[in-house]
């Protein structure tokens, strides 16, 4: 069969839109060779998983050892049911507690395993019994604003004995912000 | 009365003279498609066309690739800056490329760079009698003429699309690493974490596809419904743009609405 320049053309052509698929799949993508281990799923139920997503990370110590696969909610129990997909390589204790936690002020919410004692390993299907819910931050505050609102009027009767509520509330604001800097 | 008649005529003139072509148009691309066999059992016809609707286009797609990722690049930083996330660059780029300015702006592309060009070239060769002497030879104008270009289409559309968003990430690579100094590694490493290859580059995929057939199934008809004469074709060429035009970012609000999931 005889060749012509068309057909030379039209093969880089087709070449260069598999490489641009190949590009975008393993080095923008995440096609890599994370997706090739094998899992084993692991339920856990929280009573608030926060802004946890499906295919949401699972870390310990900082590394990814797994994915979030399934995110239901419990009409009976009323808590929320997630199914996580771990890495075949690790092994968990039975008693590995899970809590959502997330990665600097506005980062990603993920999972986080901290491996127990127990001598038994946690296998496919089982359930993870110790779990810490997210912690919600509008909570935080509200929960800290009323402590300090019901400290203040007693510390400061002295210096400003006519604050009505408006300003002790105002003075507990501003000292909820160097408060949680200093936590830090 | 007459005042008020006349605009209100010739609005109805106009719905229905818009749902006949409609009507018209789905006729012509089930022909199309009826008529496709020697498509594939010449499929040097279809590759003749590739290589002028596809191979042709490919610099323009390159270059606007390029440019599209690093304007991004520029203005993602700026935005990001403010909130101390400028490793975060790369996952704007790569994802508002491969889900949406990737296939939008290539289609876009597309349809005014090759699509005119169809409409044009296939509206002459009405206007010069070709496809009636096809006719008369009893080569049958929609196997010969529109098959190779539609299905040429479709070969081509993803494969530029695909081509524009590895150009733009590459530009947005190249101001957001080589010319601000953000992190090699975190620009690809929260890239990676971020991009998924099935919801975001597949569904991409799907949606140049998609384009693919509508550019060329308005081009080849405006071509072959042109009137006969320089102007009818001027007017077919500029309906094509502008059809095209609208209907890529219409049926991509459609498309990008079926694809969002909520999770």
């Amino acid at each position: 069969m005889e060749r012509t320049t068309i057909d030379l053309w039209f093969g880089a052509f087709v070449t260069a839109g598999f490489v641009a698929l190949m590009v975008l799949a393993l080095k923008v993508g995440n096609l890599g060779a994370e997706r090739a281990a094998e899992t084993y799923k692991v339920e856990a139920r929280f009573d608030n998983i926060g802004g946890l997503k499906v295919r949401g990370p699972v870390r310990s110590a900082g590394v990814l050892v797994g994915r979030v696969s399934e995110i239901h909610f419990d009409n009976e129990k009323y808590q929320a049911r997630v199914m996580l997909a771990l890495d075949q390589r690790y092994k968990w204790p039975k008693d590995t507690s899970a809590s959502i936690l997330t990665s600097g002020l506005l980062g990603e919410t993920y999972i986080g395993l901290e491996a127990g004692g127990d001598d038994k390993i946690l296998a496919n299907g089982d359930r993870i019994a110790i779990t810490q819910s997210a912690v919600v931050l509008e909570k935080l505050i509200g929960q800290f604003l009323f402590n300090k609102a019901q400290e203040t009027p007693a510390a400061s009767t002295g210096s400003a004995p006519a604050a009505s509520a408006a300003p002790a509330t105002a003075g507990a604001a501003a000292a909820v912000v160097p408060a949680l800097a200093g936590k830090k | 009365m007459l005042d008020i008649r006349r605009p209100i005529a010739r609005l109805g003139h106009n719905v229905i003279d818009g749902v006949w072509r409609a009507g018209t148009m789905a006729r012509f691309f089930g022909l199309v498609l009826a008529s496709s066999g020697t498509s594939f059992s010449r499929f040097r016809l279809v590759m003749r066309e590739v290589y002028f609707s596809g191979v042709l286009s490919l610099i323009i797609i390159i270059v606007s690739g390029l440019f599209v990722g690093m304007v991004l690049g520029l203005q993602g930083f700026q935005t990001l800056q403010k909130y101390g996330a400028t490793e975060s660059i790369g996952v704007l780029v790569a994802l508002s490329l491969v889900r949406e300015l990737g296939p939008v702006v290539a289609a876009l592309l597309f349809a005014s760079r090759a699509g005119s060009a169809i409409t044009a070239e296939i509206g002459l060769m009405k206007t010069t009698e070709q496809l009636t002497a096809m006719d008369m030879m009893a080569v049958s104008p929609m196997a010969r003429v529109i098959a190779p270009r539609f299905w040429a289409g479709i070969i081509s559309m993803p494969v530029l699309s695909l081509l524009f968003s590895a150009m733009g990430v590459f530009g947005g690579y190249l101001v957001g690493v080589v010319m601000i100094g953000v992190d090699n590694g975190a620009f690809w490493s929260q890239m990676q974490a971020a991009v998924d290859f099935q919801y975001d580059v597949l569904n991409g995929l799907v949606k140049s596809f998609v384009f693919g057939i509508a550019i060329t199934v308005i081009a080849t008809f405006e071509g072959y419904d042109a009137p006969p004469t320089a102007e009818g074709v001027s007017g077919a060429t500029t309906r094509t743009v502008v059809t095209s035009a609208l209907t890529i970012l219409a049926l991509d609000l459609v498309l990008t609405a079926f694809m969002l999931r909520a999770d």
